[in-house]
């Protein structure tokens, strides 16, 4: 389907990530923003409620980060695209709801523009820290899509993309910005609407009666409906089966929680997005993620002046991890260098895929910046041995 | 140069963010080549103090920051001691004469100054002094294209005001033509 | 022949037998709301439930129209996306007082203060009865909670005074006992607009009543008969409850005030003019 000229703002801008992110909003089709004021995540729902009475839409300043965040469910469930944008301490208020999001296979979009914690941190400056609450942060088993923009044009493009996966595998996707990106001002190209493909949601065709609200298709995503449309259905948080309604055994536990890790895992290989540059023959890789994969790109040409074959993987979609490449690269390559801004997130994964079949390097950052690009560098020389 | 780092520094209110924007626009709007804009939102934003940096570059910008900036604008005194231990020196320093009183220069950097406030006052406001320094800023870097700040302006500043803001740029414009005159006079 | 029960048609009959105890008030308030319903005029498939979670909150659950469960506190918030998202659905908050009043008390105090145009029906049982009995934000002074054993020491909130100085356009009290004055202050509700606020004490027999020895549903109903005083237009501040005292029921507000989107609606025409694109939801 192609996206509501409405919401479309075609031409080429020079916009910051933040507001960037609200056009991508606006142009995959969202027409609900409830949201609560945060650094650095601000300007995304600034201009949303700027932009909304013009197009069509509602904005609410919700009285916090709770209500923000299930606010956009009740908006999904009326049938329309919504998203909420925080920042760490928003984003740890949130968590209840993302597992929320998750039980009702709810689509929805998460932005989190990342800034340094702990606690309230550094409220103005980049970090890359809420990576693994992305994926852990709620309680529960389940599986998420995470997406990591590195400049306002991505923020503009990987936002529709986080709305169709959405649609497409109903769940809730996190946008994983963060202050660096958020607050750069670059070119951002705005393609005309009949360019920009957008996922329906997926309604059933089932009349009520015959409906049932967690009967997966083919490919584990139930079709969905909408209140107001005569289903008169249930969702619950609870444990449910394939009617929605609570039970609370083993069984249905087990069926329920298989089929929504296996609705991502299984369609991963659809989902998982990554960009690699000269790894054939390449003796260290860099693996990365968001600013810091240009950040890394500066280090890689360094080291390749001094001779070191370093080819690059940027992670863009984080989550779910692609486990089978990097298991593959890890039988050929030396070693993995994995520059973020924390002490240690997606190296983690990295680490557990190579399996000791090739060496793990973590270039660390508390964040409050991005890397010096040095700093990857060293590492890379290190890694090459 | 492939990559240029420029950075702006001044009080709140003088419209260094706008400059900036403006420079950013115009390389990468109307001139086809890349730029990032970054602004100081850290403590350092606090106070009154004002900064934004752009980096301009004929392939893509990967490291946002500036971090030795060759062209520095300063518009108030702590901007001035601030950032001027961090210009390259091979680099440029614009000052706003009235705001800033400068110490001798370090290294081969070429300095300039202009009295823009005073110019944007005659100009009958005040609040142009940042374009009159942008008119400036063009014609002593040559950065970027004159007719694409131009195009930038137009684009950026407040509808009703572009012709000020035009006679601004022009008048910084003009002022920087002829101190590189006159450099070239001295240097002979 | 089997008798139907009477709200049938709007009951998940293939959900009953309830998890409510015999003489338990929730499930009272819940067929008062189901008779509302039935004699309105309101096209029931445009009619949401939203329940958060309790003794009170299975109440979505059980309800044959679109009807969502959701977290501990956040009915509110949750119907508040629902009902902005699309306006022509009307959306019914149906909760506990631990629900709505404590956890969820920031919401409720903010959807009242922007009148959005829900109605909340609150089902007060003096305790938290799920989790076995613990303290909440309405249990009575000197009243025994598992987390209260030797009395209840903090003030609670009087609900309908809370309800009115946030904002709300219609509020009412009454008790489990009332079954006719309570489906008809539903029906008010159905055809009012604005954030109503529907406050029903119940007996909870199963874990207040015998903490606090207060004798079965029988005895518990008969207090309510003997101790309830109608006075409709009361003043909220002189409604508080106390312990085992009277309990002034009524409808005490009923006011008209623009909705949060009535209120958008109004400004953005005036301010934007014609570049405004009214909303009014998809479908
Ligand atoms: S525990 Fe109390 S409130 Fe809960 S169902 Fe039983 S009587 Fe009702």
């Amino acid at each position: 389907m192609k996206a509501d000229p409405k919401g479309v703002l075609t031409g080429s801008h020079y916009l910051d990530g933040d507001h960037a992110c609200c056009e991508g909003a606006l142009a995959a089709g969202c027409r609900f923003v409830a949201g609560y004021p945060i650094t650095p995540s601000t300007e995304v729902v600034e201009r949303f409620s700027a932009r909304i009475p013009r197009v069509g839409g509602i904005f609410i300043q919700m009285e916090d980060e709770l209500s923000s965040s299930i606010a956009i469910l009740g908006a999904s469930w009326a049938g329309v695209k919504s998203m909420t944008v925080t920042s760490g301490p928003g984003f740890s208020l949130m968590m209840e709801h993302i597992g929320l999001a998750v039980m009702l296979e709810t689509p929805c979009v998460y932005v989190d523009v990342q800034r340094g914690g702990p606690s309230t941190g550094l409220p103005t400056l980049p970090s890359q820290a809420d990576m693994m609450q992305a994926r852990w942060g709620s309680h529960g088993d389940y599986e998420v899509i995470a997406i990591s923009p590195s400049s306002p044009q991505e923020c503009f493009d990987m936002t529709i993309d986080a709305f169709n996966l959405s649609e497409q595998y109903r769940t809730p996707v996190f946008l994983m910005m963060d202050e660096c990106v958020g607050h750069m001002t670059e070119k951002v190209v705005i393609p005309p609407a009949d360019k920009i493909e957008v996922t329906p949601r997926r309604y059933t065709k089932l009349p009520p009666g015959k409906y049932l609200p967690y009967k997966p298709d083919r490919d584990l995503v139930p079709p969905i409906v909408k209140a107001g449309d005569g289903y008169r259905f249930h969702v619950t948080g609870l444990t449910h089966n394939e009617k929605g309604y609570p039970v609370m055994s083993a069984d249905c536990q087990e069926t329920l929680v298989h089929r929504l890790v296996d609705k991502i895992r299984v369609n991963a290989k659809k989902i998982i997005r990554y960009e690699e540059e000269k790894i054939n023959g390449a003796d260290v890789i860099v693996v990365s993620y968001g600013i810091t994969a240009r950040v890394a790109q500066q280090a890689i040409e360094l080291a390749r002046k001094d001779g070191v074959k370093v080819g690059s993987l940027r992670l863009v979609v984080v989550w779910p991890f692609p486990e089978k490449r990097i298991r593959e690269l890890a039988g050929k390559t030396k070693a993995f260098v994995v520059p973020e801004m924390n002490y240690g997130q997606i190296v983690f994964e990295v680490e557990r895929c190579a399996a000791g079949r090739a060496a793990t390097f973590l270039v660390p950052h508390g964040g409050g910046t991005t890397h010096n690009p040095e700093d990857i560098y060293k590492k890379i020389m290190e890694a090459a041995g | 140069m492939s990559r240029t780092e420029i950075k702006i520094g001044g009080f709140g209110g003088q419209g260094v963010i706008l400059t900036a924007l403006i420079i950013g626009k115009a390389a990468s709007l109307f001139e086809g080549r890349e730029s990032t804009m970054t602004q100081s939102f850290g403590p350092e934003a606090r106070g009154g103090a004002c900064s934004a940096q752009i980096v301009v570059s004929d392939m893509k910008v990967r490291y946002p920051y500036v971090t030795v900036p060759n062209v520095l604008v300063v518009m108030s005194q702590e901007a001035y001691t601030r950032f001027e231990p961090q210009l390259d020196e091979n680099g440029i320093l614009l000052i706003e004469e009235d705001l800033v009183k400068s110490g001798p220069t370090r290294g081969k950097i070429r300095a300039f100054s202009i009295p823009a406030t005073r110019f944007a006052e005659e100009l009958g406001r005040k609040i142009v002094l940042n374009i009159v320094m942008l008119g400036f800023f063009t014609s002593v870097t040559k950065l970027v294209d004159a007719d694409a700040v131009r195009k930038a302006i137009r684009d950026t500043v407040p509808k009703g005001t572009e012709e000020l803001n035009l006679k601004a740029f022009e008048k910084g414009y003009e002022y920087g033509l002829n101190k590189l005159k006159e450099e070239k006079k001295k240097l002979g | 022949m089997k008798k139907e029960h009477p709200g049938a048609p709007l009951l998940r009959m293939d959900r009953i037998p309830h998890i409510w105890c015999p003489t338990c008030g929730i499930g009272t308030t819940l067929n008062c709301l189901i008779s509302a319903l039935s004699a309105s005029k309101l096209d029931l498939d445009k009619v949401s439930v939203v329940s958060g979670i309790g003794c009170t909150g299975r109440g979505a659950g059980y309800i044959k129209l679109d009807s969502f469960h959701v977290t501990h506190g956040r009915a509110i918030p949750f119907a508040t996306g629902l009902k902005l998202a699309n306006p022509k659905l009307k959306v019914i908050v149906f909760s506990g007082d631990g629900d709505i009043i404590a956890i969820g008390g920031n919401h409720f105090i903010h959807a009242a203060r922007r009148n959005i145009d829900i109605v909340v029906i609150c089902v007060n049982n003096f305790n938290y009865a799920m989790t076995g009995g613990q303290v909440g934000p309405t249990t009575p002074l000197t009243a025994n909670a598992t987390t209260m054993p030797f009395g209840n020491y903090e003030k609670p909130f009087n609900l309908p005074y809370l309800a009115e100085s946030s904002g709300a356009v219609y509020v009412t009290r009454w008790t489990a006992l009332h079954i006719r004055r309570l489906t008809g202050a539903i029906s008010e509700t159905l055809n009012k607009k604005g954030f109503s606020f529907i406050e029903v004490i119940s007996p909870c027999s199963t874990i207040y009543a015998r903490r606090n020895k207060l004798g079965d549903g029988l005895s518990l109903m008969k207090f309510y008969h003997d101790n309830s005083e109608i006075k409709h237009g009361a003043n909220t501040r002189d409604v508080n409850i106390e312990f085992q005292k009277k309990i002034v029921v009524g409808k005490f507000v009923d006011i008209e005030k623009p909705t949060f989107l009535e209120a958008r609606d109004e400004h953005y025409r005036r301010v934007l003019g014609e570049k405004y694109q009214p909303y009014g939801g998809i479908g």
